[in-house]
Order: structure tokens, then C-alpha cells, then sequence
């Protein structure tokens, strides 16, 4: 299990007085949380073998209220947990027992819809299928489509950079947003990016993507927006083994074609989801590809007819296209669905999140069904073929003592599997806290370092989700000078969990 | 000037280690062909990367390559040809614009600078193509951010702060960056005659159409005639271009449904794929530019539905502007006589009313001393950037003063 860092007996001390002059500060009094039934609702993120009760639940309604928050808290020496919908699957909205949980779900509005520049301002809070529901009667859409997206809010995906299955075409959230409204640990408002392009000075609106709420909390995001397609079709096609479903996807890329998503998974993944919901997804086959291409008729017609081809040449087994709009929903239906039907036939199981090069697809299936005999734990396998995101998902039972950690292992060895072909940790979930003491597996100590001093320049003092990301917190001061005297650690005293 | 000419990673660290040791400052190129781009500096030595190249790593079927900083479009783009491939942000050559010769550009300039062509719009910037760097911090430390694989989100994204830092952050020695296939064909259909209001809607019909298109841009009359493509410099009037690419058919259907959708704004004609490159090129490039090496070049960011207003506003306050529009209206390039107070700039970035922002990419060395090259930022953006660079830099040796005269 994860350590996270001890809590501050001293700030859990005052707690009645933090609540009383947070409750002079947010307008409505319910929006000061301090009661555990109102409490338990905060305990968890998407990653739920992790939970604790927030010291105490904030639910600010403008940015004013969150600047305050956020000034009084770090006059008090408080940290702050901030919160979207709660989807993450890597902890990174985990509650702190001596932390302020700041809970954005009332920014839930759009703000303004302008096709003249393609794009929406919206509150963080809005979630992101909501922004493509708004504009897609005008036939627009926004491209990142993180498999929670119903309940996933805009500013959690600002904090986790998300992706989906289009990023393949489309990129990932750090792509698609032009800017954002801010605010800082020290209380202050500051503006990124807006409805023009680039950035002026330092690309702060970029390292803010993906920084899962270390940096800053997000009050306002302007996105673009898309035309939808005109027309999009998907193909199923089932191949006799990993390997030749693996090579289809590089040779698909290699002929110039970028598929708007392209989805494999291993035969025990379409098992679980063609009983869960009947796509029609063939059972003879060890590996199977959606394929789905956007744009003009007769461009998907030219991209079709050069993808069966070189399907064939792989030894597809299995090549069929859908034949209308239900068709190619019932399609994705199995491959959405795949993460509750392999919940169903194990009592638990957790995701993971790496990415490979694609190349090294065979070496790591092969790997990780060693694995998964070593550790005597199943795994189910769906993938972001193009992007070669992998999410394993690992079977087990949590009522079995033991089998958690086993569990957490077995991940652990695959992200390390992952690092040691050429990849990353995470392609799409975050570090969190699930990954936070895997971070050395990639970065050195100086790397690591480096990216801390890049929090400094923000939150010097650290209250903005510690214990997350990091594996060890040090002291913007020690960064500063990082000289090491006489083989001894500067600051024997810093956390190091 | 003491000039490090680097053709390995050690002998940057060994340059950062002599300027951290002498308190000297350095700068930081790669053939400096942006040289002059940004305030000027005064610097005790030159560190010059451009025979640091090569391409180390490339894996078409993976869309990825990993090259030295100091590695030459040509050279980058050569490679990339035989597998039918390229840099889809189309960075510009700028080198001609700044008074340097053609084809000297560098991966360490244009990444470091976040300069992007026409296909910005569709294809996403330089930033947005980058996936990995190496290279050292100003406290000559090896550093590493971002990896080979497109999907990541482990850890900061610092390859984003890396880009468009103009070398005041770290010295690169490698980039990691994606490639994509090259579209079969162009077309590009050109509109004459339009007016840039009406040319800022055309452009944004255009860009709100199904027809994913590539690039849109507009050139007033006087320069499209600078162009050396007969149907555009002939025309004696503006000239809106919109580029389309992709496989044979899907381009030859969306030309046609692009001509229909356009066919009462005017007359129309269309650009075959040698054409269409070399107009985007002197487009990108900012080729109408070049020739009078005396005049005052702005480039300007903004919402593209402010860039007619923001013309008119201009005009009536600048005599002899210039200007043309590409990422359908978000960007200007404007073109000042020489000898206005302040270079323009009080003009050029009071009327930016919507957010954006505005610098002087051409200028004497002088008036880029007195007159702020890239935007200024507020006071919140300020300070964050500048404790940015304490920690990347903290004895500010690289490129000092390069963007802004604080720290």
C-alpha cells in the first residue's frame, strides 16, 4: 500500500476554527462540509482501494471564494485536496486527514458557445461530455473523450491532461485547450491562453495540463471545438494472434492512414464484453481491432478497401464493417463496456495505465501472461493500439487477504515492464498516488528534482495536493541549493515516504 | 566573443560548467539563423550546436523520431521524404525574413522558438509535436523530460515550458518529436477579391465545414502580387487561400464541395499540389515580406473573428501598413516603415482588445533594446516565469535578457 504523508496534528487540532472562518468565506453555510456523513461522499476517487475522510469539504460557488479559500488556507498552513467529479483511476483527488477537500462541482456552466472562433468557455466543473451535448445540434463536437466522460469534468481533465479513444487523430486534452482561468495557492486570479493561439512568454497553460492539481485550481477553460464528421464507420477485424493484430496497426499507420481511433483487445477482454452486451464480436480469434475513420464517403472507402488489404496480408481471420450508425455504436458498445464486464466476472479488478512503442507489443503480452502465472492473477487486455496505450486489467479479490498487494505488485511489474521497453508509466491516468513511488523507474533523482522546482515557482510552500506525483517532498530551499556536503542529505528531517 | 562550437552533449555541460564557474553569460544557437529574433544580449560567449546533429532515432511505422538539436530541416526533412513523411506544423523558414539565407533553420530553433506554419490550425503547433527532450538546465545538469511515445502523462510536461522558452530555460541537445505522413495531394481554392471582412467569414465558413481543412489565409492585393505563383501574384486583387489535403479522392471530393460552397463569393480557381506547397510556403515563410529588409515586422495572435476590426483600427492610425492573415484570421503579420516611434508597439498591442498578443519579429538591434520584443505579461505571470527560470537557471546564463529585460 501506499504511504501518504503523516498528517499535521497541529492543523487537525484547529479544526473548529478552520471551519468557522471557512464558513465567513463561502456565502452558502452547507457549502462547508464538516460532518463525516457529508464527509464519506469526498473519501474516495475512481481508485477506491484508497480512501480517507477530508478534515474538512469547501464547495466555493465563484472564483472569488476559491481565491479565499485557497489565501486562508495558506495563511493557516492548511493543504487542499482540489476535486472535480472524483473519477480519477490514479488517486489524484484522494483526500488528506489534515487537508481542506476543494470541491468544484458548482462550476458546472457553460459559460459561451462562439463559433466564430470555434471554441466554448466553460466552468471546470461542467463535465466533458456535456461541452460536445451543447454544441453537437450545430454539428460541433469537443475531440477528447476519456471513457468516464459522463461524469469526468473539464477542470479533472485539465489536471490529468486526459485522452480517450480519438487522440489518436485528435490529441489529447493538452491539444484541444486554448486556455484557462486560474487560481494560485497564494489566492491570486491569473489568465492563460484565451481564444487565440500560443501562448505569450512561457507556455505556463501547457505545464498547467497534465499537472494534476499541484499547481494551481482551475476556475475557467476555454476548448476548441471540432466540426463532427461527416460520415465515420468502424471495422471489426479478428486476427488468429496478438503478434499479426499488432502488426496490422503499425503497417495501417506505416500506409499513411490515421485512423480517428483504433482499439485492440486480447481474447479474454472480448469474451468479458461480448457477453456483457452481445456486440457480435467474433470469439475465434485471440486478438481484435475496431478501426474507425472519419471524414468523406469516399475517403473512407479508399481508407476501407486499403485496410482490409493490409488486414489480409496480417492474417486477419475476421474482417466485418459496419454497415450503418447502430451498427458501429454496437461496436464501440463492447469495447466501452469492457471495464464493467470483466468487473463482472471477478469480484475486483484494478486498471492499468502504461504506454508502450507499439513495436514492443509482442515482447510485453508475452511478458505479462509470465506474469500473470507468476503471480497467479488474470489479466484481461484492452489498448489504444495507435497510441500504444496499454490497460491492463488485473482480476482479483479483494476479500482475500493479501491479494490486493498482490495485485498492486503485479501492476507495479508491468509499469516497470513498460519503462523498460522504451515507454511510460501512465499514458492517460495520471501518477496520482497509484504510481507515485514507481516515478523513480523512469526519472532520475535530478529529473525528478527538476520537475519539483517547477512546483516551487507556484506553490512554494507545497499545500496543493501533497503526497501526490512525488515520491519523496522536498523543500523548494533545498532545491534551490542541492549541494550535498560530505556525503550527508541536506534536511535529514523532509518526508520521504 | 569565445565561440563553443558543440558537437556532443559533453561539451555543453563542459560550457555550462566554465560559465557557471566565470559568472559569464552565453548564448545559445543553432546555425543562428533566428539570431536576430528577441531583445539583444550581451554575452560573454556563443555556444553554436549546429554540428551537433543527426537524426538518432526514427521509426516510421511508429510516427516518431529522436534528432540533435542542431540537426537541419534539410537534413530532418530529407530523411523523412524517402518514407513519404514530414513535420505536419510545417515550420517556417524565417531565416530569408531576418536577413539569413534560406534552409539553415535548425530543430532547436524552431522547437525552442514554437514557430509553426500555415497548418497550425488543423495540425497543432510545434509545442504540440514535441514529445521528448534532453539536454542540460543552466545549472549544467543532465536533464530528461517527456519520452518517445505520443500518450504520456507521467510527471510535468516540461517539453510545453521548453517550447517557445527561446533557449532562456536549458540548452537542448535532443529532441524526441512526431511525425506524419505526408498527404498524397493539395489542392488550395482561391477566392478573389474579397474584402478582409468578408474574407474573415469566408475563412470561417471554411474552417466550420466538414471539410477538414488544412490552412486558410488572406493577402491583400499588394501582396499577392509578391507572390511568384501566376494565378495569385496576376490576380490585382486579395486573394483568400484555403488548403485542403489528403488522399486522392477525399481531396478531389471536398475541392469540389469547397468551390460549390464558395461559388457566389466571388471568382474561384484552384492550385494543384507543386502550386499549393509554394504558395503556403511564401505564406508560412512569410516570403512577401523579405525583400525591403528596412521595414518593422509584428506578428499577431488573436481570436480570428477580431482580425478585420483589428486591421481597420490599425489603418487608421498607420499609414503604409502591411499586412496579409494566415491561421484563418488568428494571425497577422503586419509590416511598419521604419522610423515609427516605439516601432508600432503601442499601437500594434493597445488594439489587441480580445486577448493575444504581439511580437516584433524585425527590427534594428537598437529599437529591440528599447522596445519590447515579446508581449509583456502580467505581474502574476511575471513573477511565476521568472521562478520558473530560478529553477532552471538560476545564475541566468542562458540567453539572458533574450525575452525580457527582468531577471
Amino acid at each position: 500500500m501506499v504511504m501518504m504523508p503523516k498528517p499535521n496534528e497541529e492543523v487537525i487540532a484547529k479544526r473548529g476554527y478552520l471551519v468557522q472562518r471557512l464558513r465567513q468565506i463561502i456565502r452558502d453555510p452547507e457549502a462547508v462540509i464538516d460532518e463525516e456523513a457529508g464527509l464519506r461522499a469526498f473519501e474516495c476517487d475512481g481508485l477506491s482501494a484508497y480512501r480517507q475522510l477530508p478534515m474538512i469539504a469547501v464547495l466555493p460557488e465563484t472564483k472569488e471564494e476559491v481565491a479565499e479559500v485557497l489565501k486562508f488556507c495558506a495563511s493557516e498552513g492548511v493543504n487542499v485536496v482540489p476535486r472535480g467529479a472524483g473519477t480519477s483511476l490514479s488517486g489524484g483527488a484522494l483526500p488528506l486527514a489534515d487537508g481542506v477537500l476543494l470541491g468544484l462541482g458548482k462550476f458546472n456552466r457553460i459559460l459561451e458557445v462562439d463559433y466564430n472562433n470555434r471554441c466554448a468557455v466553460v466552468q471546470p466543473g461542467v463535465t466533458n461530455l456535456a461541452i460536445t451535448d451543447a454544441v453537437k445540434s450545430d454539428g460541433f463536437y469537443y475531440a477528447p473523450d476519456p471513457s468516464s466522460q459522463i461524469a469526468c469534468t473539464i477542470g479533472g481533465n485539465i489536471a490529468e491532461n486526459s485522452g480517450g479513444v480519438h487522440c489518436l487523430k485528435y490529441g489529447l486534452t493538452t491539444n484541444n485547450v486554448l486556455g484557462v482561468e486560474m487560481v494560485t495557492m497564494d489566492g491570486e486570479i491569473i489568465r492563460l491562453g484565451g481564444k487565440h493561439l500560443d501562448a505569450e512568454g512561457y507556455d505556463l497553460l501547457g505545464v498547467i495540463t497534465g499537472s494534476e492539481g499541484l499547481l494551481g485550481v482551475i476556475t475557467e477553460v476555454t476548448v476548441r471545438l471540432l466540426r463532427s464528421p461527416q460520415h465515420v464507420t468502424a471495422q471489426l477485424i479478428g486476427f488468429p494472434s496478438s503478434e499479426q493484430a499488432g502488426d496490422c496497426v503499425g503497417r495501417i499507420i506505416a500506409a499513411g492512414i490515421i485512423p480517428a481511433g483504433m482499439e485492440m483487445m486480447d481474447k479474454y477482454a472480448i469474451h468479458a464484453a461480448e457477453e456483457f452486451c452481445h456486440a457480435g464480436y467474433p470469439l475465434d480469434v485471440e486478438a481484435l481491432l475496431i478501426v474507425e475513420l472519419d471524414g468523406p464517403e469516399v475517403e473512407i472507402a479508399h481508407n476501407n478497401s486499403l485496410i482490409e488489404k493490409i488486414a489480409g496480408d496480417c492474417g486477419a481471420s475476421v474482417i466485418k464493417q459496419s454497415q450503418s450508425e447502430e451498427e458501429r455504436l454496437t461496436f464501440w458498445a463492447g469495447r466501452k463496456a469492457a471495464f464493467p464486464a470483466v468487473g463482472r466476472i471477478s469480484p475486483d479488478y484494478m486498471c492499468m495505465d502504461g504506454t508502450i512503442p507499439r513495436s514492443q507489443l509482442p515482447l510485453v503480452l508475452k511478458r505479462m501472461n509470465e506474469l500473470s502465472n507468476k503471480y497467479g492473477l488474470r489479466v484481461a487486455n484492452v489498448f489504444h493500439a495507435g497510441d500504444g496505450n496499454l490497460h491492463p486489467l488485473i482480476l482479483f479479490d479483494a476479500n482475500i487477504p493479501g491479494e490486493l498487494e498482490k495485485c498492486e505488485q503485479f501492476g507495479a511489474d508491468i509499469l516497470k515492464l513498460c519503462v523498460e521497453v522504451g515507454g511510460v508509466l501512465t499514458g492517460e491516468h495520471g501518477v496520482g498516488i497509484e504510481k507515485r513511488d514507481l516515478m523513480g523507474e523512469m526519472f532520475s533523482e535530478d529529473d525528478l528534482k527538476q520537475q519539483q522546482r517547477l512546483k516551487c515557482a507556484f506553490d512554494p510552500e507545497g499545500r496543493l495536493n501533497p503526497g501526490k506525483v512525488f515520491p519523496v517532498l522536498h523543500r523548494c530551499a533545498e532545491l534551490g541549493k542541492m549541494h550535498v556536503h560530505n556525503g550527508k542529505l541536506p534536511f535529514p528531517d523532509i518526508p520521504r515516504f | 566573443m569565445t565561440v563553443f562550437d558543440i558537437s556532443s552533449p559533453d561539451q555543453i555541460k563542459d560550457a555550462l560548467d566554465w560559465a557557471i564557474s566565470e559568472k559569464q553569460s552565453l548564448s545559445i544557437s543553432g546555425n543562428g539563423s533566428k539570431e536576430s529574433l528577441g531583445r539583444p544580449m550581451e554575452v560573454a560567449a556563443e555556444l553554436r550546436l549546429a554540428n551537433l546533429s543527426g537524426v538518432r532515432m526514427y521509426e516510421p511505422a511508429e510516427l516518431v523520431m529522436k534528432a540533435a538539436a542542431g540537426s537541419s530541416f534539410n537534413e530532418i526533412n530529407a530523411v523523412l521524404h524517402e518514407n513519404d513523411q514530414q513535420l505536419a506544423f510545417c515550420p517556417p523558414d524565417l531565416g530569408p525574413l531576418l536577413g539569413q539565407g534560406a534552409g539553415l533553420g535548425t530543430l532547436g530553433g524552431v522547437f525552442c522558438s514554437n514557430l509553426s506554419g500555415s497548418q497550425r490550425i488543423k495540425m497543432g503547433a510545434a509545442r504540440d509535436h514535441l514529445l521528448g527532450v534532453n539536454g542540460f538546465t543552466g545549472r549544467a545538469q543532465a536533464f530528461q523530460t517527456g519520452s518517445r511515445v505520443m500518450k504520456n502523462v507521467t510527471g510535468y510536461d516540461l517539453c510545453k515550458l521548453v517550447a517557445g522558452s527561446y533557449g532562456t530555460l536549458a540548452v537542448c541537445s535532443e529532441f524526441t518529436f512526431k511525425v506524419l505522413p505526408k498527404p498524397e495531394k493539395l489542392r488550395t481554392v482561391l477566392i478573389f477579391g474579397q474584402e478582409p471582412n468578408a474574407a474573415v467569414i469566408t475563412m470561417r465558413d471554411a474552417m466550420s465545414s466538414v471539410h477538414e481543412v488544412a490552412a486558410a489565409a488572406y493577402l491583400p492585393e499588394q501582396i499577392a502580387g509578391r507572390t511568384n505563383i501566376d494565378y495569385v501574384s496576376n490576380a490585382n486583387r486579395a486573394v483568400t487561400a484555403i488548403l485542403i489535403d489528403g488522399n486522392g479522392p477525399s481531396v478531389d471530393f471536398r475541392l469540389n464541395a469547397l468551390r460549390s460552397m464558395f461559388d457566389a463569393q466571388g471568382e474561384l480557381e484552384e492550385l494543384h499540389s507543386k502550386r499549393s506547397s509554394e504558395l503556403w510556403k511564401f505564406v508560412s515563410d512569410v516570403g512577401a515580406y523579405v525583400e525591403d529588409q528596412r521595414r518593422l515586422v509584428w506578428r499577431v495572435s488573436l481570436p480570428p473573428s477580431d482580425a478585420a476590426d483589428y486591421i481597420f483600427r490599425l489603418r487608421q492610425q498607420i499609414e503604409d501598413l502591411e499586412y496579409f492573415m494566415d491561421w484563418a484570421g488568428g494571425l497577422l503579420w503586419l509590416s511598419l516603415p521604419e522610423g515609427l516611434e516605439d516601432a508600432g508597439q503601442g499601437i500594434v498591442r493597445s488594439q489587441i482588445r480580445n486577448g493575444g498578443h504581439a511580437t516584433l519579429i524585425r527590427a534594428s538591434s537598437d529599437i529591440r533594446s528599447r522596445v519590447e520584443v515579446f508581449q509583456p505579461v502580467d505581474v502574476v505571470k511575471a513573477r511565476i516565469s521568472e521562478k520558473i527560470r530560478e529553477g532552471f537557471d538560476p545564475y541566468r546564463i542562458l540567453n539572458p535578457a533574450r525575452m525580457y529585460s527582468i531577471g
